[in-house]
């Protein structure tokens, strides 16, 4: 595989911390991975002094790990357990207010513009289904919608993938092809440490511009080509998306679902860290004069039992079908949804699972 | 905290997220279901299709879908008939002037009122799902030489659980529609029918090619609903069901309604049977 030469430039690794000077100049609230316990999680970052060096990720069902290695390596781990979805579907956030006459206010757009640095293809493809989600239908979700229409995207591609990586299957990665403003590939060889910059947008070719960076060169590219090869062969995990919604409709009365619904602990760790799960809840409350109240949106986890609660008892008692609904979900009547899978193969919920619990295995199984 | 300092907290903007509606009456039907009749504040029309609902809103303590129980060709005033099952909707019926019912909507899919124009009907309403079929028979009976034979089956717990007990009695007494209602449980004043509502099947002879039926009640209900429906020889593309799940937002964002691929919100709440029978009557789905 060769890469056209048009919009690749080359930037010295150490001159990384311009980039973030670059796009706080351009006013953005710039979202970077930082390490916080023992996880690569999204921060408000300042400088590119915070970015971790040298820190790989080890992950398998139920563990993760960080792990100090080549000291000079940006970029050696992949996806902790936030994606973007913190960012711009925050866990808390307003929806709207009312005073006691019955006159209602939403949160104003107050301009800020936030800036995602490091974030994975597979997390590029949840964000253009959250879009599909939350904005494309006839009501959009006003706070999800005002973080994201002036967000600017820097994707970093994939060049170690993990054991529960399967972007492949869901042709999300592991390297971007589209949905980002400037697309990053570490490159170390021969003792140079460049990071190859391939602009999207004009706004990425504006900050890049900014940047003053050289061209990359033919040799370069190679080696960015080699290692997109290298890493979509690192990739072992694999689920076959053919037929597979259909599948799952068939097997719903499966008897592995309740052989899962027996290891699954309902603790909902695989919503929370699923880039894509968007349900919510709201709860209100008011002002102890009873003058004003708000009413807040509130992430949830289908796992809960309060879920599905209608008057009377909730309609998924058991585990078994809490799970099923929530595998389906993703794999199934998503696609029927909104014509994609929720699922981009980023395999946190696999990671996160306290009991390791695959979704891949766990569908794999269904079908057969 | 106090109102002003809660409202500057965050920059907000003064917009329309839903009307206001004064309470105007409020009937007891069972002793745990009222009705209301709403009035707009803003005193502009409101406009619904017959089946279905509003995401209704009781100041400082929270909202709860509700579906309309009034007549469609009514303007100016909604209805809505509300069991107490918990905290929203028991200060939704203690709402009392000045104070105000924040109403959303409508919102989802209604009978298919024009689709069965010229076609036998048939109604089976279990409980409190006469409530968003009570539309649909207003518009029947207004509209009563558009469409042929109309059969009424309504079933409810104990004759307390009977709501619009006089418009019941005055369906009864209608030459133009066969209405029959049964109790699971009498008491000593009920003379009528006791058994659970499809036993009331055998009363009646429905034509299959010709008539559609629009059924709403709990779930269980609903699946030997069908299955009656069925042995009668109706098929799936003739029989409607309104579903229920859990409701927050009423605008296919917070996905706690799903129902398989659907979204009761917004696809239904109203499906035909062939929409949803791969899903339908399957445990905990």
């Amino acid at each position: 595989m060769s890469l056209q030469r048009k919009p690749y430039f080359a930037l010295d690794a150490e001159m990384l911390g311009n980039l973030v000077t670059i796009l706080k100049d351009f006013g953005y609230i710039i979202y970077g991975p930082v390490e916080r316990d023992g996880a690569i999680v999204y921060d408000i970052i300042e400088s590119a002094e915070q970015i971790p060096r040298g820190l790989f990720d080890e992950q398998s069902p139920g563990r993760y790990r960080l792990i100090k290695k080549d000291e000079r390596r940006y970029f050696g781990y992949v996806v902790g357990p936030q994606s973007p979805k913190y960012v711009l579907y925050p866990p808390q956030h307003l929806l709207f207010k009312v005073r006691k006459d019955g006159r209602t206010f939403i949160p104003r757009p107050d301009g800020k513009k936030v800036a995602i640095f490091g974030l994975r293809p597979c997390d590029l493809k949840a964000v253009d289904i959250l879009d599909d989600v939350l904005l494309k239908g006839p009501y959009k979700n006003n706070t999800y919608w005002t973080l994201r229409k002036d967000a600017l995207f820097i994707a970093v591609n994939c060049i170690e993938p993990d054991n529960n990586c399967f972007c492949t299957s869901m042709n999300t990665g592991p390297f971007a092809k589209s949905g980002c403003d400037i697309c990053i590939t570490e490159l170390l060889m021969d003792g140079k440490h460049v990071f190859i910059l391939e602009t999207m947008t004009d706004k990425g070719a504006e900050i890049v511009n900014r940047l003053g960076c050289r061209s990359a060169t033919e040799e370069e590219l190679d080696a960015v080509s080699r290692l997109m090869e290298e890493a979509r062969n690192k990739i072992r995990k694999k689920l076959n998306v053919e037929n597979l919604k259909e599948d799952l409709y068939k097997n719903l009365e499966h008897p592995r679902w309740n052989d899962v619904g027996n290891r699954c602990l309902t603790c909902g760790n695989c919503t929370l860290v699923c880039p894509t799960c968007f349900c919510s809840s709201v709860f209100d409350r008011s002002s102890l004069s009873m003058d004003v109240a708000e009413r807040w949106a509130l992430w949830d986890s289908c796992f809960s039992i309060d879920y599905s609660y209608i008057h009377g008892g909730a309609i998924r008692q058991s585990i078994m079908s809490r799970y099923r609904n929530w595998l389906m979900h993703k794999l199934a009547t998503w696609v029927d949804q909104f014509g994609t899978f929720g699922c981009v193969g980023c395999g946190r919920c696999i990671t996160w699972c306290p009991v390791g619990i695959d979704i891949v295995e766990e569908a794999n199984r269904v079908r057969s | 905290m106090k109102a002003k300092a809660m409202l500057e907290n965050s920059q907000t903007i003064e917009v329309e997220v839903m009307r206001r509606f004064s309470v105007e009456s409020v009937v007891k039907e069972t002793p745990d279901t009222y009705t209301l009749t709403l009035k707009p504040l803003d005193k502009k029309e409101y406009n619904f299709v017959p089946g279905q609902f509003n995401m209704l809103y009781a100041f400082g303590v929270g909202e709860a879908p509700i579906s309309l129980s009034g007549d469609p060709d009514e303007r100016h005033l909604v209805v809505h008939t509300i069991r107490v099952v918990g905290a929203v909707t028991n200060a939704l019926v203690n709402v009392k002037k000045p104070g105000f019912i924040g109403l959303r909507g409508p919102f989802g899919s209604g009978w298919p009122l024009e689709k069965m124009k010229g076609k036998d009907v048939i109604i089976v309403a279990g409980g409190i799902g006469l409530a968003p079929l009570r539309p649909a028979i207003y518009y029947i009976l207004k509209h009563r030489k558009e469409y042929g034979k109309f059969f009424f089956l309504y079933g409810a717990r104990t004759p307390n659980d009977l709501l619009y007990k006089k418009e019941l009695k005055e369906w009864k007494s209608r030459f133009d529609m066969d209405a029959f209602i049964t109790v699971d449980a009498g008491d000593e004043k009920w003379t009528g029918n006791v058994g659970v509502v499809t036993t009331l099947f055998k009363r009646i002879k429905l034509d299959p090619d010709n008539t559609y039926a629009l059924v709403c009640g709990p779930e269980i209900m609903m699946k030997y609903t069908v299955l009656e429906l069925r042995n009668q020889g109706l098929t799936d593309d003739k029989i409607y069901l309104s579903m229920e799940r859990n409701m927050k937002c009423g605008m296919r964002l917070c996905g706690r309604c799903q129902f398989g691929p659907y979204f009761v919100c917004k696809d239904g709440p109203v499906f035909s049977m062939d929409q949803i029978n791969r899903f339908f009557g399957r445990r905990e789905v």
